[in-house]
């Protein structure tokens, strides 16, 4: 009985979260076609979500190309294969690891700033103030943080997948001496278009995740400090917990339409 | 002053969590009057309020304002009836990413004004009418709670509404400050005819300000008259509150 009563808890949970992100994306997404932007927020929230989360992405694609590029070359070089690791690299850069680790990263840096800065607004009564301004909370900081996160993800998600595809050309070709014409060869062999959309697409995806769940933890955050915190650890568990479980569902619907090879 | 009821507010039910903070509480309010609202702390003043501004919707009862039943609108249909109703919050509310100028000038941002020197002439003379004149670029973090409280309350007057909600106006406030926020609360009713439901346990500000008094007890308004009916009460409830006894013994 314990048993099935904490699992209709946790199905009540889950519903209700779904539910209310949904409605909260479905607002914003409102608010964007009635045309209430701030176009002044939402070139200073790409500058906090884009510009300033650029060091973050940049060292996570860098370093994790480079050490997938050290253990690929460990792996293939006893099967002489090791020209190999270019095109594997890339490949799994632009499909997953570029995208979810800028989605993860992204997550971390952006998502709790948001759910910390929207949730000591909503304990500080700041949202109330809003609202009884007569200004709509979901206009005034959901959506130009919506916007700015749609266009900066796909800039972030291709930088991390560039450097990271940099630094595998670097620890491959410069440290591990692989071939570079047969690197640069493979890698354009098997790398192509599709992969680039697919990284693009799921940055977007990832995006709306992020936005989403981090506003609504905000806007939910009750109970103080305490509460703030709480919210804070909530957005980026259960952000990176969403990213990895829709790019599962992302790659398979993805490759119905863009087949890998 | 005319006699027309410009909100009424009819058996209004709330509860938080199990507790039944408003018991059908009923209330007229007329145009162009300053009613004061007292009562326990805790006992649902501020809960109150925040119902006649959407902030809260009761679970049962209705509020109109202006022929609106304000309890059945939702966010968007709010917006309007919020232009009409401005609050000043217990600790000011302000944002605390924009600095004094910001915070004061946002409203009239918000509603489409957009010439720098009508929003600089119109945010000099909020300021100056609550003694915040030279203040402008100081960040709220580096205000006292008085000083916040003031800037809020010049952000609420900067295009006055037909209607200001005070929570606690005056509390935490120095005696000097409180008669200007006392006066500032007047001048706004008999210049600009702003109707005025002021929250307070402050019984000078109270004597100062009010045309009517109102007493919540037990969610239900267990008082309402003048100033000088108040006085003249010999209820036991009535007297206990204004006259500051909490019937315990210890000593």
């Amino acid at each position: 009985m314990v048993l099935i009563s904490y699992i209709k808890l946790v199905y009540s949970y889950i519903v209700i979260f779904l539910g209310e992100v949904a409605m909260l994306a479905g607002e914003t997404l409102l608010s964007i076609a009635r045309g209430r932007i701030r176009p002044r927020l939402v070139l200073y929230q790409i500058a906090e979500i884009g510009y300033r989360s650029q060091l973050v992405v940049v060292v996570t694609g860098a370093f994790t190309g480079a050490v997938f590029t050290a253990q690929a070359y460990f792996q293939f070089a006893s099967l002489n294969m090791e020209t190999a690791v270019g095109s594997v690299v890339a490949v799994s850069m632009f499909r997953e690891l570029g995208p979810v680790l800028a989605g993860v990263m992204v997550a971390g840096r952006v998502g709790a700033a948001m759910s910390a800065e929207i949730g000591t607004m909503k304990v500080t009564q700041q949202i109330d103030a809003l609202r009884a301004l007569a200004v709509s909370p979901v206009d005034y900081l959901v959506v130009p943080r919506s916007i700015a996160m749609f266009i900066s993800m796909p800039f972030l998600v291709a930088e991390s997948v560039g450097c990271g595809i940099l630094a595998s050309y670097y620890v491959g070709v410069k440290v591990l001496n692989i071939s570079g014409v047969y690197f640069l060869a493979n890698t354009q062999k098997w790398v192509d278009s599709s992969d680039i959309v697919m990284a693009l697409v799921k940055g977007f995806f990832f995006a709306g995740i992020i936005v989403f769940i981090s506003c609504r933890e905000g806007l939910n955050a009750k109970g103080g400090a305490v509460g703030v915190g709480r919210a804070t650890t909530y957005t980026v568990v259960n952000c990176s917990l969403a990213i990895l479980i829709v790019n599962f569902f992302l790659t398979m619907a993805l490759n119905i339409i863009f087949p890998a090879g | 002053m005319t006699t027309t009821p410009l909100i009424q507010v009819k058996n209004l039910v709330q509860k938080i969590g199990a507790q039944e903070i408003l018991r059908g509480l009923s209330l007229d309010i007329i145009e162009g009057e300053t009613l004061v609202l007292l009562g326990k702390s805790g006992g649902g003043k501020s809960v109150f309020l925040r119902h006649l501004i959407g902030l809260m919707h009761p679970i049962s009862g209705s509020i109109l304002f202006e022929g609106m039943d304000v309890t059945k609108l939702n966010e968007r249909e709010l917006e309007p009836v919020r232009r009409h109703i401005g609050m000043l919050f217990q600790d000011g509310a302000l944002f605390d990413s924009m600095n004094v100028f910001d915070n004061v000038a946002f409203p009239l941002r918000e509603r489409g004004e957009k010439k720098p020197a009508v929003i600089r002439e119109k945010v000099a003379q909020a300021l100056a009418m609550v003694n915040m004149t030279g203040h402008d670029h100081k960040m709220p973090v580096n205000l006292s709670g008085g000083m916040r409280k003031r800037v809020a309350l010049a952000r609420v007057i900067i295009s006055p509404p037909a209607v200001i909600l005070y929570d606690e106006p005056t509390a935490g406030l120095d005696p000097i400050v409180s008669d200007s926020i006392n006066k500032l609360i007047r001048h706004l009713q008999k210049e600009l005819h702003v109707t005025s439901i002021v929250v307070t346990h402050d019984m000078v500000s109270c004597n100062h300000i009010a045309d009517r008094i109102a007493l919540l007890s037990e969610g239900r308004i267990y008082f309402i008259g003048t100033p000088e009916e108040l006085r003249r009460t010999t209820d036991p409830t009535i007297r206990d509150f204004v006259d500051g006894r909490s019937g315990e013994t210890i000593y």
